[in-house]
Protein backbone atom coordinates (compact mmCIF):
# COMPACT_ATOMS: atom_id res chain seq x y z
CA UNK A 1 0.00 0.00 0.00
CA UNK A 2 1.07 3.55 -0.57
CA UNK A 3 2.58 6.23 2.25
CA UNK A 4 -0.18 5.74 5.18
CA UNK A 5 1.65 7.74 7.52
CA UNK A 6 2.45 6.99 11.18
CA UNK A 7 0.02 4.13 12.43
CA UNK A 8 -2.35 5.47 14.96
CA UNK A 9 -3.12 3.49 18.19
CA UNK A 10 -6.64 3.44 19.66
CA UNK A 11 -8.20 1.74 22.07
CA UNK A 12 -11.25 1.21 20.83
CA UNK A 13 -12.59 2.27 16.88
CA UNK A 14 -15.97 2.27 16.16
CA UNK A 15 -16.92 1.87 12.49
CA UNK A 16 -20.29 3.47 11.59
CA UNK A 17 -21.92 6.83 13.56
CA UNK A 18 -25.69 5.56 13.50
CA UNK A 19 -27.74 4.57 16.75
CA UNK A 20 -25.69 0.73 17.32
CA UNK A 21 -22.63 3.04 17.19
CA UNK A 22 -23.26 6.00 18.99
CA UNK A 23 -25.07 3.65 22.00
CA UNK A 24 -21.71 1.67 21.67
CA UNK A 25 -19.15 4.27 22.09
CA UNK A 26 -21.60 5.94 25.10
CA UNK A 27 -21.29 2.35 26.69
CA UNK A 28 -17.73 1.52 26.47
CA UNK A 29 -17.24 5.11 27.88
CA UNK A 30 -19.73 4.59 30.38
CA UNK A 31 -17.54 1.64 31.07
CA UNK A 32 -14.32 3.53 31.44
CA UNK A 33 -12.84 3.23 28.00
CA UNK A 34 -10.88 6.47 27.46
CA UNK A 35 -9.48 6.31 23.91
CA UNK A 36 -12.71 5.67 21.46
CA UNK A 37 -12.89 6.70 17.76
CA UNK A 38 -15.78 6.52 15.87
CA UNK A 39 -15.62 6.66 12.25
CA UNK A 40 -18.66 7.61 10.16
CA UNK A 41 -18.76 7.89 6.37
CA UNK A 42 -21.50 10.21 5.85
CA UNK A 43 -21.48 14.20 6.50
CA UNK A 44 -22.95 13.65 10.15
CA UNK A 45 -23.87 11.40 12.67
CA UNK A 46 -26.97 9.59 13.31
CA UNK A 47 -27.17 7.37 10.71
CA UNK A 48 -30.01 6.42 8.54
CA UNK A 49 -32.28 8.29 11.76
CA UNK A 50 -31.61 11.18 9.78
CA UNK A 51 -34.07 10.36 7.18
CA UNK A 52 -36.65 8.72 9.56
CA UNK A 53 -38.42 11.84 9.82
CA UNK A 54 -41.68 10.04 11.38
CA UNK A 55 -42.70 9.39 14.84
CA UNK A 56 -42.51 6.14 17.18
CA UNK A 57 -38.45 5.90 18.22
CA UNK A 58 -37.59 5.54 21.59
CA UNK A 59 -41.15 4.40 23.14
CA UNK A 60 -38.48 1.81 25.32
CA UNK A 61 -35.33 4.02 25.43
CA UNK A 62 -36.83 6.99 27.04
CA UNK A 63 -40.55 6.05 27.64
CA UNK A 64 -41.92 9.04 25.15
CA UNK A 65 -42.48 8.94 21.43
CA UNK A 66 -39.46 10.88 19.29
CA UNK A 67 -38.90 11.20 15.32
CA UNK A 68 -35.57 9.63 14.21
CA UNK A 69 -33.66 12.67 14.10
CA UNK A 70 -34.98 13.38 17.36
CA UNK A 71 -33.76 9.83 19.12
CA UNK A 72 -30.24 10.11 17.27
CA UNK A 73 -29.90 13.46 18.74
CA UNK A 74 -30.33 12.24 22.04
CA UNK A 75 -27.40 10.34 21.43
CA UNK A 76 -25.16 12.94 19.49
CA UNK A 77 -25.28 15.34 22.70
CA UNK A 78 -24.03 12.77 25.09
CA UNK A 79 -21.59 11.88 22.72
CA UNK A 80 -20.83 15.76 22.61
CA UNK A 81 -21.07 15.67 26.03
CA UNK A 82 -18.63 12.61 26.61
CA UNK A 83 -16.37 14.14 24.73
CA UNK A 84 -15.80 11.07 22.19
CA UNK A 85 -13.90 11.78 18.99
CA UNK A 86 -15.43 11.20 16.14
CA UNK A 87 -14.43 11.71 12.63
CA UNK A 88 -17.30 12.19 9.50
CA UNK A 89 -16.45 11.78 5.97
CA UNK A 90 -14.23 8.60 7.13
CA UNK A 91 -14.84 5.76 4.94
CA UNK A 92 -13.39 2.69 6.26
CA UNK A 93 -12.53 0.81 3.64
CA UNK A 94 -10.35 -2.16 5.43
CA UNK A 95 -10.29 -3.75 8.94
CA UNK A 96 -8.05 -7.35 9.75
CA UNK A 97 -7.44 -9.64 12.14
CA UNK A 98 -5.41 -7.92 13.57
CA UNK A 99 -7.25 -4.93 14.62
CA UNK A 100 -6.09 -2.36 12.00
CA UNK A 101 -8.49 -0.38 10.90
CA UNK A 102 -7.74 1.23 7.42
CA UNK A 103 -10.24 4.30 6.11
CA UNK A 104 -10.37 7.39 3.97
CA UNK A 105 -10.54 10.62 5.13
CA UNK A 106 -8.64 13.20 2.45
CA UNK A 107 -6.56 10.68 2.25
CA UNK A 108 -5.54 7.07 3.50
CA UNK A 109 -5.19 6.48 7.26
CA UNK A 110 -4.42 3.34 9.35
CA UNK A 111 -5.10 2.34 13.05
CA UNK A 112 -4.12 0.03 15.05
CA UNK A 113 -7.31 -0.51 17.86
CA UNK A 114 -7.19 -2.27 21.07
CA UNK A 115 -10.94 -3.29 20.18
CA UNK A 116 -13.29 -2.95 17.44
CA UNK A 117 -17.31 -2.35 16.99
CA UNK A 118 -18.74 -3.29 13.90
CA UNK A 119 -21.55 -1.06 13.59
CA UNK A 120 -22.26 -0.53 9.69
CA UNK A 121 -25.89 -1.27 9.83
CA UNK A 122 -27.47 -2.71 6.62
CA UNK A 123 -28.80 -1.38 3.22
CA UNK A 124 -31.54 -2.34 1.01
CA UNK A 125 -32.48 -5.75 -0.97
CA UNK A 126 -31.71 -4.13 -4.62
CA UNK A 127 -33.48 -4.65 -7.76
CA UNK A 128 -30.85 -6.98 -8.97
CA UNK A 129 -31.86 -9.46 -6.02
CA UNK A 130 -35.89 -9.50 -7.02
CA UNK A 131 -35.53 -11.33 -10.42
CA UNK A 132 -37.93 -8.74 -11.93
CA UNK A 133 -38.08 -8.43 -15.53
CA UNK A 134 -38.63 -5.41 -17.76
CA UNK A 135 -36.50 -2.93 -19.12
CA UNK A 136 -34.33 -0.62 -16.76
CA UNK A 137 -36.54 2.97 -17.16
CA UNK A 138 -36.26 5.26 -14.24
CA UNK A 139 -38.84 5.28 -11.85
CA UNK A 140 -37.50 2.31 -9.91
CA UNK A 141 -36.13 3.16 -5.97
CA UNK A 142 -35.74 1.74 -2.88
CA UNK A 143 -37.73 2.55 -0.31
CA UNK A 144 -34.97 3.71 1.54
CA UNK A 145 -33.67 6.04 -1.65
CA UNK A 146 -37.04 7.73 -2.17
CA UNK A 147 -36.67 8.34 1.44
CA UNK A 148 -33.76 10.05 1.41
CA UNK A 149 -35.34 12.19 -1.70
CA UNK A 150 -38.37 13.35 -0.22
CA UNK A 151 -37.05 14.05 3.40
CA UNK A 152 -33.98 15.26 2.96
CA UNK A 153 -33.66 16.75 -0.64
CA UNK A 154 -37.11 17.75 -0.55
CA UNK A 155 -37.54 16.10 -4.24
CA UNK A 156 -40.83 13.74 -5.55
CA UNK A 157 -39.45 10.70 -6.96
CA UNK A 158 -42.76 10.39 -8.71
CA UNK A 159 -46.82 11.04 -8.54
CA UNK A 160 -48.36 7.51 -9.05
CA UNK A 161 -46.61 5.02 -7.39
CA UNK A 162 -46.62 1.21 -6.70
CA UNK A 163 -45.08 -0.53 -3.88
CA UNK A 164 -43.52 -3.81 -4.01
CA UNK A 165 -42.56 -5.29 -0.61
CA UNK A 166 -44.97 -4.40 2.57
CA UNK A 167 -41.31 -3.89 5.42
CA UNK A 168 -41.66 -1.01 7.36
CA UNK A 169 -39.91 1.31 5.31
CA UNK A 170 -42.11 0.73 1.78
CA UNK A 171 -45.04 1.27 4.65
CA UNK A 172 -43.58 4.13 5.75
CA UNK A 173 -43.11 5.18 2.36
CA UNK A 174 -46.76 4.86 1.25
CA UNK A 175 -47.98 7.14 3.61
CA UNK A 176 -44.87 9.76 2.98
CA UNK A 177 -45.73 9.91 -0.47
CA UNK A 178 -49.39 10.05 -0.62
CA UNK A 179 -48.99 13.36 2.27
CA UNK A 180 -46.79 14.56 0.05
CA UNK A 181 -49.81 14.55 -2.87
CA UNK A 182 -48.58 11.10 -4.97
CA UNK A 183 -51.37 8.25 -5.24
CA UNK A 184 -49.93 5.08 -3.86
CA UNK A 185 -51.53 2.72 -5.76
CA UNK A 186 -51.31 -0.41 -3.62
CA UNK A 187 -48.45 -2.06 -2.01
CA UNK A 188 -47.84 -5.80 -3.23
CA UNK A 189 -45.85 -8.12 -1.02
CA UNK A 190 -45.69 -11.44 -2.08
CA UNK A 191 -45.70 -13.41 1.14
CA UNK A 192 -49.22 -14.42 2.57
CA UNK A 193 -48.22 -11.72 5.00
CA UNK A 194 -46.98 -8.58 5.76
CA UNK A 195 -43.42 -7.99 6.68
CA UNK A 196 -43.82 -5.16 8.39
CA UNK A 197 -45.18 -3.99 11.95
CA UNK A 198 -48.96 -3.97 12.47
CA UNK A 199 -49.82 -0.62 13.40
CA UNK A 200 -47.85 0.32 10.28
CA UNK A 201 -50.36 -1.25 8.44
CA UNK A 202 -53.00 0.74 10.25
CA UNK A 203 -51.25 4.46 10.43
CA UNK A 204 -50.09 4.08 7.05
CA UNK A 205 -51.82 2.28 4.59
CA UNK A 206 -55.52 2.05 6.07
CA UNK A 207 -56.00 5.38 7.48
CA UNK A 208 -55.24 6.55 3.76
CA UNK A 209 -57.04 3.28 2.30
CA UNK A 210 -53.99 2.28 0.50
CA UNK A 211 -54.81 -1.81 -0.43
CA UNK A 212 -52.28 -4.45 0.91
CA UNK A 213 -52.17 -6.55 -1.67
CA UNK A 214 -50.56 -10.12 0.23
CA UNK A 215 -49.62 -12.90 -2.03
CA UNK A 216 -48.77 -10.37 -5.10
CA UNK A 217 -45.98 -10.11 -6.57
CA UNK A 218 -44.89 -7.58 -9.94
CA UNK A 219 -44.37 -9.09 -13.06
CA UNK A 220 -43.92 -6.95 -15.29
CA UNK A 221 -42.88 -3.18 -15.46
CA UNK A 222 -43.84 -1.17 -18.66
CA UNK A 223 -41.83 1.44 -19.79
CA UNK A 224 -38.29 2.02 -21.67
CA UNK A 225 -37.26 5.64 -20.71
CA UNK A 226 -39.37 6.07 -17.76
CA UNK A 227 -41.76 3.61 -15.89
CA UNK A 228 -45.38 3.99 -17.43
CA UNK A 229 -46.79 1.17 -15.47
CA UNK A 230 -46.32 -1.77 -13.44
CA UNK A 231 -48.00 -5.31 -13.85
CA UNK A 232 -49.15 -7.20 -10.86
CA UNK A 233 -50.13 -10.96 -10.16
CA UNK A 234 -51.22 -13.13 -7.62
CA UNK A 235 -48.92 -16.08 -6.74
CA UNK A 236 -49.50 -19.46 -5.85
CA UNK A 237 -48.25 -21.31 -2.76
CA UNK A 238 -45.14 -21.56 -4.03
CA UNK A 239 -45.13 -18.08 -4.86
CA UNK A 240 -45.11 -18.72 -8.96
CA UNK A 241 -47.32 -15.73 -10.68
CA UNK A 242 -50.72 -16.99 -11.15
CA UNK A 243 -51.65 -16.03 -15.43
CA UNK A 244 -54.93 -14.52 -15.95
CA UNK A 245 -54.53 -12.54 -12.02
CA UNK A 246 -52.61 -10.18 -13.85
CA UNK A 247 -53.51 -6.68 -12.84
CA UNK A 248 -51.96 -3.70 -14.46
CA UNK A 249 -51.21 0.09 -12.88
CA UNK A 250 -50.57 2.97 -14.86
CA UNK A 251 -48.05 4.79 -13.12
CA UNK A 252 -44.56 6.58 -13.20
CA UNK A 253 -42.51 5.42 -9.94
CA UNK A 254 -42.08 1.66 -8.29
CA UNK A 255 -40.55 1.43 -4.53
CA UNK A 256 -38.89 -1.69 -3.94
CA UNK A 257 -38.94 -2.24 -0.09
CA UNK A 258 -37.80 -5.73 -0.15
CA UNK A 259 -35.95 -6.42 2.88
CA UNK A 260 -32.44 -5.68 4.38
CA UNK A 261 -29.28 -7.15 3.84
CA UNK A 262 -26.44 -6.80 7.17
CA UNK A 263 -23.40 -5.25 5.35
CA UNK A 264 -20.38 -6.82 6.31
CA UNK A 265 -17.68 -7.03 3.34
CA UNK A 266 -15.74 -5.08 6.49
CA UNK A 267 -16.49 -8.07 8.71
CA UNK A 268 -15.64 -10.48 5.77
CA UNK A 269 -12.12 -8.35 5.39
CA UNK A 270 -10.85 -9.34 9.22
CA UNK A 271 -11.92 -12.86 8.61
CA UNK A 272 -15.02 -12.68 10.76
CA UNK A 273 -17.54 -15.98 10.37
CA UNK A 274 -20.61 -15.03 9.59
CA UNK A 275 -24.33 -16.55 9.96
CA UNK A 276 -25.35 -17.97 6.68
CA UNK A 277 -29.05 -16.97 8.19
CA UNK A 278 -28.64 -13.14 9.02
CA UNK A 279 -25.86 -12.53 7.03
CA UNK A 280 -23.82 -10.80 10.13
CA UNK A 281 -21.66 -12.38 12.12
CA UNK A 282 -21.57 -15.43 14.43
CA UNK A 283 -21.57 -13.89 18.10
CA UNK A 284 -21.10 -15.31 21.64
CA UNK A 285 -22.86 -13.78 24.75
CA UNK A 286 -20.64 -10.57 24.75
CA UNK A 287 -21.63 -9.73 21.20
CA UNK A 288 -18.00 -11.09 20.05
CA UNK A 289 -17.33 -12.42 16.70
CA UNK A 290 -14.66 -15.50 15.90
CA UNK A 291 -12.47 -13.20 15.94
CA UNK A 292 -11.37 -11.75 19.24
CA UNK A 293 -11.70 -7.76 20.28
CA UNK A 294 -13.96 -7.60 17.38
CA UNK A 295 -18.00 -7.13 18.41
CA UNK A 296 -21.00 -6.53 16.28
CA UNK A 297 -23.81 -4.71 17.26
CA UNK A 298 -27.48 -3.30 15.37
CA UNK A 299 -28.24 -4.13 11.93
CA UNK A 300 -24.99 -4.96 11.24
CA UNK A 301 -25.38 -7.99 13.39
CA UNK A 302 -28.83 -9.00 12.39
CA UNK A 303 -31.60 -6.84 11.51
CA UNK A 304 -34.22 -5.62 13.63
CA UNK A 305 -37.22 -3.82 13.90
CA UNK A 306 -36.53 -1.34 16.73
CA UNK A 307 -33.95 1.11 16.71
CA UNK A 308 -34.40 0.62 20.87
CA UNK A 309 -33.50 -2.40 20.65
CA UNK A 310 -30.90 -1.42 18.61
CA UNK A 311 -29.74 0.62 21.38
CA UNK A 312 -29.74 -1.86 24.22
CA UNK A 313 -27.79 -3.97 21.63
CA UNK A 314 -24.91 -2.35 21.03
CA UNK A 315 -24.81 -0.77 24.29
CA UNK A 316 -23.83 -4.32 25.87
CA UNK A 317 -21.40 -4.77 23.37
CA UNK A 318 -19.60 -1.66 24.53
CA UNK A 319 -19.47 -2.71 27.48
CA UNK A 320 -18.60 -5.53 27.03
CA UNK A 321 -15.73 -4.30 24.51
CA UNK A 322 -14.75 -2.25 27.24
CA UNK A 323 -14.34 -5.73 29.47
CA UNK A 324 -12.34 -7.07 26.93
CA UNK A 325 -10.03 -4.64 26.77
CA UNK A 326 -9.55 -4.75 30.55
CA UNK A 327 -8.80 -8.08 30.46
CA UNK A 328 -12.02 -9.02 32.31
CA UNK A 329 -13.58 -10.91 29.52
CA UNK A 330 -11.96 -14.31 29.95
CA UNK A 331 -11.18 -15.35 26.72
CA UNK A 332 -9.91 -18.99 27.93
CA UNK A 333 -13.20 -19.67 29.47
CA UNK A 334 -14.05 -23.39 28.05
CA UNK A 335 -17.15 -24.47 27.56
CA UNK A 336 -19.53 -22.46 24.84
CA UNK A 337 -23.18 -23.52 25.31
CA UNK A 338 -24.40 -23.64 21.84
CA UNK A 339 -27.81 -22.16 21.04
CA UNK A 340 -29.98 -23.21 17.97
CA UNK A 341 -33.03 -22.08 16.51
CA UNK A 342 -35.20 -24.93 15.85
CA UNK A 343 -39.17 -25.98 14.81
CA UNK A 344 -39.70 -22.44 13.05
CA UNK A 345 -37.39 -20.61 14.69
CA UNK A 346 -34.34 -19.07 11.72
CA UNK A 347 -31.59 -18.09 13.77
CA UNK A 348 -30.97 -16.88 17.43
CA UNK A 349 -28.27 -14.02 18.31
CA UNK A 350 -25.97 -14.72 20.17
CA UNK A 351 -25.02 -18.59 18.71
CA UNK A 352 -23.27 -19.31 21.79
CA UNK A 353 -23.18 -18.69 25.42
CA UNK A 354 -20.20 -18.80 27.67
CA UNK A 355 -21.85 -19.75 30.95
CA UNK A 356 -18.55 -18.56 32.81
CA UNK A 357 -18.51 -15.37 30.82
CA UNK A 358 -22.39 -14.54 30.93
CA UNK A 359 -23.81 -12.04 32.85
CA UNK A 360 -26.72 -13.27 35.22
CA UNK A 361 -29.90 -12.58 32.65
CA UNK A 362 -28.71 -13.27 28.73
CA UNK A 363 -30.81 -11.55 26.05
CA UNK A 364 -31.32 -13.70 23.18
CA UNK A 365 -33.20 -13.04 19.83
CA UNK A 366 -34.44 -14.45 17.34
CA UNK A 367 -37.10 -14.52 13.90
CA UNK A 368 -39.41 -17.18 13.15
CA UNK A 369 -39.81 -18.49 9.36
CA UNK A 370 -43.81 -18.21 9.01
CA UNK A 371 -46.91 -16.71 11.08
CA UNK A 372 -47.67 -18.86 14.15
CA UNK A 373 -51.23 -18.64 16.04
CA UNK A 374 -50.60 -18.66 19.82
CA UNK A 375 -47.74 -20.29 20.55
CA UNK A 376 -45.29 -21.46 23.25
CA UNK A 377 -41.61 -20.93 22.47
CA UNK A 378 -39.78 -23.40 24.04
CA UNK A 379 -36.26 -24.27 25.11
CA UNK A 380 -34.71 -27.82 25.30
CA UNK A 381 -31.18 -27.92 26.40
CA UNK A 382 -30.34 -31.63 25.54
CA UNK A 383 -34.02 -32.74 24.83
CA UNK A 384 -35.06 -31.52 28.03
CA UNK A 385 -37.17 -29.18 28.49
CA UNK A 386 -36.11 -25.85 30.49
CA UNK A 387 -38.12 -23.03 29.72
CA UNK A 388 -41.36 -22.05 27.79
CA UNK A 389 -42.97 -18.83 27.07
CA UNK A 390 -46.59 -18.22 25.64
CA UNK A 391 -46.88 -15.73 23.03
CA UNK A 392 -50.33 -14.70 21.31
CA UNK A 393 -48.79 -14.82 17.79
CA UNK A 394 -45.34 -14.74 15.85
CA UNK A 395 -44.31 -13.31 12.58
CA UNK A 396 -41.71 -13.00 10.79
CA UNK A 397 -41.77 -9.55 10.58
CA UNK A 398 -41.46 -8.99 14.06
CA UNK A 399 -38.61 -10.14 16.20
CA UNK A 400 -38.37 -12.24 19.39
CA UNK A 401 -36.61 -12.24 22.70
CA UNK A 402 -35.99 -14.62 25.42
CA UNK A 403 -34.30 -13.90 28.52
CA UNK A 404 -31.91 -17.20 30.15
CA UNK A 405 -31.01 -17.38 33.17
CA UNK A 406 -27.03 -17.97 34.08
CA UNK A 407 -28.26 -19.93 37.18
CA UNK A 408 -30.40 -22.35 34.88
CA UNK A 409 -27.39 -22.27 31.92
CA UNK A 410 -25.00 -23.61 34.92
CA UNK A 411 -27.29 -26.29 35.73
CA UNK A 412 -27.75 -26.99 32.03
CA UNK A 413 -23.59 -27.12 31.79
CA UNK A 414 -23.19 -29.51 34.84
CA UNK A 415 -25.73 -31.53 33.54
CA UNK A 416 -23.34 -31.76 30.56
CA UNK A 417 -25.46 -30.58 28.01
CA UNK A 418 -23.90 -28.52 25.34
CA UNK A 419 -27.24 -27.14 23.31
CA UNK A 420 -30.23 -25.61 23.63
CA UNK A 421 -32.75 -25.53 21.37
CA UNK A 422 -35.47 -22.91 20.83
CA UNK A 423 -38.29 -23.77 18.96
CA UNK A 424 -42.03 -23.14 18.51
CA UNK A 425 -44.63 -25.35 19.67
CA UNK A 426 -48.23 -24.14 18.07
CA UNK A 427 -50.82 -24.64 20.68
CA UNK A 428 -54.21 -25.90 19.41
CA UNK A 429 -57.05 -23.90 20.54
CA UNK B 1 -67.64 10.63 26.88
CA UNK B 2 -68.31 11.76 23.68
CA UNK B 3 -70.47 10.45 20.89
CA UNK B 4 -68.83 7.33 18.70
CA UNK B 5 -68.65 7.86 14.96
CA UNK B 6 -68.54 4.15 14.21
CA UNK B 7 -72.05 2.37 14.42
CA UNK B 8 -72.84 -0.02 17.36
CA UNK B 9 -71.75 -3.44 17.85
CA UNK B 10 -67.66 -4.88 18.06
CA UNK B 11 -65.05 -3.51 16.23
CA UNK B 12 -61.60 -4.53 16.32
CA UNK B 13 -58.65 -2.43 16.20
CA UNK B 14 -54.67 -2.43 16.22
CA UNK B 15 -53.48 -0.17 18.76
CA UNK B 16 -50.56 2.11 16.94
CA UNK B 17 -49.55 3.53 20.41
CA UNK B 18 -45.99 0.97 20.37
CA UNK B 19 -45.04 -1.32 18.06
CA UNK B 20 -46.13 -4.12 20.13
CA UNK B 21 -49.98 -3.50 18.03
CA UNK B 22 -51.99 -4.92 20.37
CA UNK B 23 -55.84 -5.98 19.24
CA UNK B 24 -58.04 -4.10 21.00
CA UNK B 25 -62.14 -4.99 20.89
CA UNK B 26 -64.15 -2.09 21.30
CA UNK B 27 -68.00 -2.61 22.18
CA UNK B 28 -70.17 0.07 21.38
CA UNK B 29 -74.30 0.37 22.56
CA UNK B 30 -76.31 3.61 21.70
CA UNK B 31 -73.66 4.84 20.65
CA UNK B 32 -71.38 5.27 23.51
CA UNK B 33 -68.28 2.90 24.34
CA UNK B 34 -69.81 -0.19 26.69
CA UNK B 35 -65.96 -2.03 26.95
CA UNK B 36 -62.75 -1.79 25.62
CA UNK B 37 -60.12 -5.61 26.24
CA UNK B 38 -57.46 -6.54 24.57
CA UNK B 39 -55.47 -3.33 25.02
CA UNK B 40 -52.48 -4.09 27.73
CA UNK B 41 -51.92 -0.93 29.05
CA UNK B 42 -53.77 3.04 29.52
CA UNK B 43 -52.02 4.04 25.89
CA UNK B 44 -54.23 1.04 24.28
CA UNK B 45 -57.56 2.21 26.11
CA UNK B 46 -57.13 5.73 25.15
CA UNK B 47 -56.39 4.58 21.54
CA UNK B 48 -59.07 2.86 20.99
CA UNK B 49 -61.58 5.28 22.70
CA UNK B 50 -60.06 8.28 20.74
CA UNK B 51 -60.51 6.00 17.45
CA UNK B 52 -64.18 5.42 17.96
CA UNK B 53 -64.66 9.05 18.71
CA UNK B 54 -62.35 11.36 17.07
CA UNK B 55 -59.20 9.76 15.90
CA UNK B 56 -55.93 11.71 16.02
CA UNK B 57 -52.63 11.28 14.77
CA UNK B 58 -49.06 13.15 14.70
CA UNK B 59 -48.40 14.43 12.26
CA UNK B 60 -44.45 14.45 10.65
CA UNK B 61 -43.23 16.32 7.61
CA UNK B 62 -40.53 18.26 6.69
CA UNK B 63 -40.35 22.05 5.80
CA UNK B 64 -37.86 24.22 3.09
CA UNK B 65 -35.34 25.90 4.67
CA UNK B 66 -33.01 28.97 3.66
CA UNK B 67 -29.59 29.32 3.69
CA UNK B 68 -28.84 26.10 6.06
CA UNK B 69 -26.60 23.27 5.53
CA UNK B 70 -29.54 21.25 4.74
CA UNK B 71 -32.81 21.89 2.08
CA UNK B 72 -35.16 20.80 4.40
CA UNK B 73 -35.87 20.32 8.23
CA UNK B 74 -37.52 17.68 9.76
CA UNK B 75 -40.75 18.64 11.71
CA UNK B 76 -43.76 16.80 13.73
CA UNK B 77 -47.17 18.46 15.40
CA UNK B 78 -46.04 18.76 19.08
CA UNK B 79 -48.99 16.64 19.70
CA UNK B 80 -51.89 14.52 17.89
CA UNK B 81 -53.93 16.26 15.75
CA UNK B 82 -57.49 15.41 13.93
CA UNK B 83 -56.72 12.86 11.83
CA UNK B 84 -59.87 14.93 9.14
CA UNK B 85 -57.08 17.51 9.04
CA UNK B 86 -54.26 15.77 7.99
CA UNK B 87 -53.85 16.39 4.66
CA UNK B 88 -55.28 20.68 4.89
CA UNK B 89 -52.09 20.21 7.62
CA UNK B 90 -49.73 19.27 4.72
CA UNK B 91 -50.94 22.34 2.55
CA UNK B 92 -50.01 24.46 5.16
CA UNK B 93 -46.35 22.93 6.17
CA UNK B 94 -45.70 22.55 2.38
CA UNK B 95 -46.26 26.15 1.92
CA UNK B 96 -43.79 27.08 4.94
CA UNK B 97 -40.13 28.30 4.41
CA UNK B 98 -38.12 28.86 7.16
CA UNK B 99 -34.36 29.86 7.60
CA UNK B 100 -31.59 28.45 9.28
CA UNK B 101 -30.19 28.14 11.37
CA UNK B 102 -32.72 25.91 13.31
CA UNK B 103 -33.18 24.22 16.53
CA UNK B 104 -35.10 21.00 17.36
CA UNK B 105 -38.10 22.29 19.84
CA UNK B 106 -38.07 25.14 17.50
CA UNK B 107 -41.99 26.31 16.35
CA UNK B 108 -42.29 26.79 12.84
CA UNK B 109 -45.53 27.34 12.30
CA UNK B 110 -47.73 28.47 15.55
CA UNK B 111 -51.35 26.81 15.93
CA UNK B 112 -51.76 24.81 12.85
CA UNK B 113 -55.20 25.05 11.46
CA UNK B 114 -56.63 26.54 14.44
CA UNK B 115 -56.33 23.39 16.26
CA UNK B 116 -53.77 24.60 19.66
CA UNK B 117 -50.93 22.60 18.19
CA UNK B 118 -47.56 23.53 17.19
CA UNK B 119 -45.40 22.67 14.22
CA UNK B 120 -42.17 22.08 15.72
CA UNK B 121 -38.12 21.34 14.19
CA UNK B 122 -37.15 17.56 14.78
CA UNK B 123 -33.75 18.34 13.70
CA UNK B 124 -31.06 20.57 13.77
CA UNK B 125 -30.42 22.56 10.35
CA UNK B 126 -27.38 24.83 11.42
CA UNK B 127 -26.66 28.20 8.92
CA UNK B 128 -24.47 27.32 5.95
Amino acid sequence: MADTGMMEERSLVVIGGGPAGLAAALAAREAGVKDILILERDKRLGGILNQCIHNGFGLHTFKEELTGPEYAARYINRVLEEKIEYITDAMVIDVNSDKIVTYMHGKVKQIRAGAVILAMGCRERPRGALNTPGYRPAGIYSAGTAQYYVNIEGRMPGKRCVILGSGDIGLIMARRMTLEGAKVLCVAEIQPYSGGLKRNIVQCLNDYDIPLLLSHTVVDIKGKERVEGIVIAKVDDKMQPIPGTEIEYECDTLLLSCGLLPENELSEKAGVKLSPVTGGPIVNESLESSVPGIFACGNVLHVHDLVDYVSGEAANAGERAAAYLSGELDESSPEDIILQGTDGVRYTVPVTVNVKRMKDLQTVRFRVGKVFGVSDIVVNADGKEIMKKRKRSLAPGEMEELILKKSVLEEVASSGAHTITIGVREVLQ
Amino acid sequence: MSKTIIPDGTTELTCIGCPKGCLVSVTIENGEIKEITGNSCQIGYNYASAEVTNPRRTLTSSIKVNGGVLAMVSVKTASDIPKGLLLDAMKVIKAAVVTAPVSIGDVLIENILDTGVDVVATSNVPVR
